[in-house]
């Protein structure tokens, strides 16, 4: 991939050119405007922190099912095993794998966002 | 077809102000595409009034639907103000003659209603540490109010709840490990059921008018009002989707749950334990999520092209994140 300029830079440039503008429109513009400004932080925020979130899930995923795959092969295991009652709170490692994956992805999607507890 | 909501509100005036009654100010609030507020006021007959007109613009059916007609609503707030509870005064219910649609006209409060203020503003840091206690009062003058006969409301109980939503998540398609174990351990952990009364439906932070002296004013935006569990109306305003930004304050991002319980209590509501209303708002964090992803795939299957409805998508973390911590400290 190219760094001149990275993906993330472009998707910050956006951000920032929108933040400029957002003054100069109408109030329902300028909600919309507000939230678009919010989805390419998040755009930028996946492209920095998504490989590392990702990597972390599957491995975490891995633990508990005892065996590899992709990320997608291992969340719709897990998904399914816990639907069906044989993965519950109790089993070893689950819930921790799911604190790490809640806390990574909100880093990504709401990092303003104060959840429940200690998280 | 538009509706020249103006001219309609100078009709109004005149009817409820009398001959030569007219317009002071008329200013639309807020509202989504579907439900408008409008403020209004006039100089009528017996002297000024401040109002507050709610209507429909958009067709709705009751059958359908899950939120209830604004004659039900209207209906409601009448029934239980006459019980004791905090609600505007209803001061009119439109008809034909208004030419306003669905609609009726309550008497405006003064107060508060946005979340972060009630959490956060210097404001209300007199009256916060009473806040709790006083919803658990309100709620018992709703619960107890016997629905006026005639009313189409729906009554539902934990796992019929558990099992609609876990429909609409299903038929999203999403993949959801958090969502899956909220699902599986709400099952298992289902309330004995009690006999169903008459619920608000949406009791949260931001649907409560608070008055910065004497803290509740009014419960607005009666919309989901249905029959069911207590504790669903207690475990809502618990869910940490509306702490606005204080998840260590469990009642609103305002107070604790003890005072919440024993303000209900007090009241003469039925004896409700903690890990009943706990049930609640996990159920509470898990619904807002289901409903943050159908948000996303109306955007997805094109029913509406708002840049807001995908970004809403991104908020299901946001309740997975609380639903990982309720999982594991158990209800």
């Amino acid at each position: 991939m190219i760094s001149h300029p990275r993906t993330e830079e472009l998707a910050e440039s956006v951000r920032l050119w929108i933040d400029e503008i957002r003054p100069t429109l109408d109030p329902r513009n300028a909600f919309l405007a507000r939230v678009a400004a919010n989805a390419m932080a998040t755009i930028a925020r996946e492209l920095t922190l998504g490989p590392a979130a990702d990597a972390e899930a599957v491995a975490r995923m891995s633990d508990v099912l005892g065996h590899g795959g992709t990320y997608d092969e291992l969340n719709t295991e897990l998904c399914a095993r816990i639907r069906s009652g044989e993965l519950t709170t109790e089993s070893p490692g689950l819930m921790l794998a799911l604190q790490v994956m809640a806390k990574n992805q909100l880093a990504i999607d709401q990092p303003s966002y104060k959840p429940e507890g200690s998280l | 077809m538009e509706v020249d909501v103006r001219a309609g509100l100078q009709k109004l005036a005149a009817r409820l102000g009398g001959e030569g009654a007219t317009l002071t100010e008329a200013q639309r609030l807020s509202g989504g595409a579907s439900m408008e507020t409008w403020a209004f006021g006039f100089e009528g007959r017996d002297g000024p009034e401040r109002l507050i007109l709610r209507r429909r613009a958009t067709a709705f059916d009751e059958e359908t639907a899950r939120s209830v007609s604004l004659a039900t609503e209207a209906a409601l707030i009448r029934a239980t103000g006459a019980n004791g509870a905090r609600v505007p005064t209803v001061r009119h219910l439109c008809d034909a003659e208004d030419g306003l649609g669905e609609a009726y006209v309550m008497v405006r409060v003064d107060g508060e209603t946005l979340g972060r203020k009630i959490t956060s503003d210097a404001r209300f840091d007199g009256v916060r540490p009473a806040l709790a206690r006083q919803c658990g009062e309100s709620l018992v003058a709703i619960h107890k109010t016997t629905p006026p006969p005639g009313l189409k409301l729906k009554a539902v109980n934990g796992s019929e709840e558990l099992d609609r939503y876990e429909e609409v998540y299903r038929a999203t398609g999403a993949q959801r490990p958090i969502l899956e174990l909220a699902f599986q351990y709400l099952r298992r952990h289902v309330p004995d059921p009690v006999e169903p009364v008459l619920l608000h439906g949406d009791f949260r932070n931001g649907n409560i008018m608070f008055d910065p002296e004497k803290g509740v004013a009014a419960i607005l935006d009666w919309e989901l009002a249905h029959l069911g569990d207590p504790a669903e109306d207690m475990g809502w305003i618990c869910t940490n989707s509306w702490r606005f930004g204080r998840p260590d304050r469990p009642v609103g991002g305002f107070g604790e749950y003890a005072d919440l319980l024993a303000g209900y209590a007090s009241a003469g509501g039925l004896d409700i334990d903690l890990p009943r209303v706990r049930f609640w708002q996990m159920l509470g964090s898990l619904r807002w999520g289901v409903m943050c992803l159908t948000m996303y795939l109306s955007w997805r299957d094109g029913v509406t092209k708002s840049v807001e409805r995908p970004m809403i998508g991104r908020r299901v973390s946001e309740t997975e994140a609380d639903l990982v911590v309720l999982l594991e400290e158990g209800l």
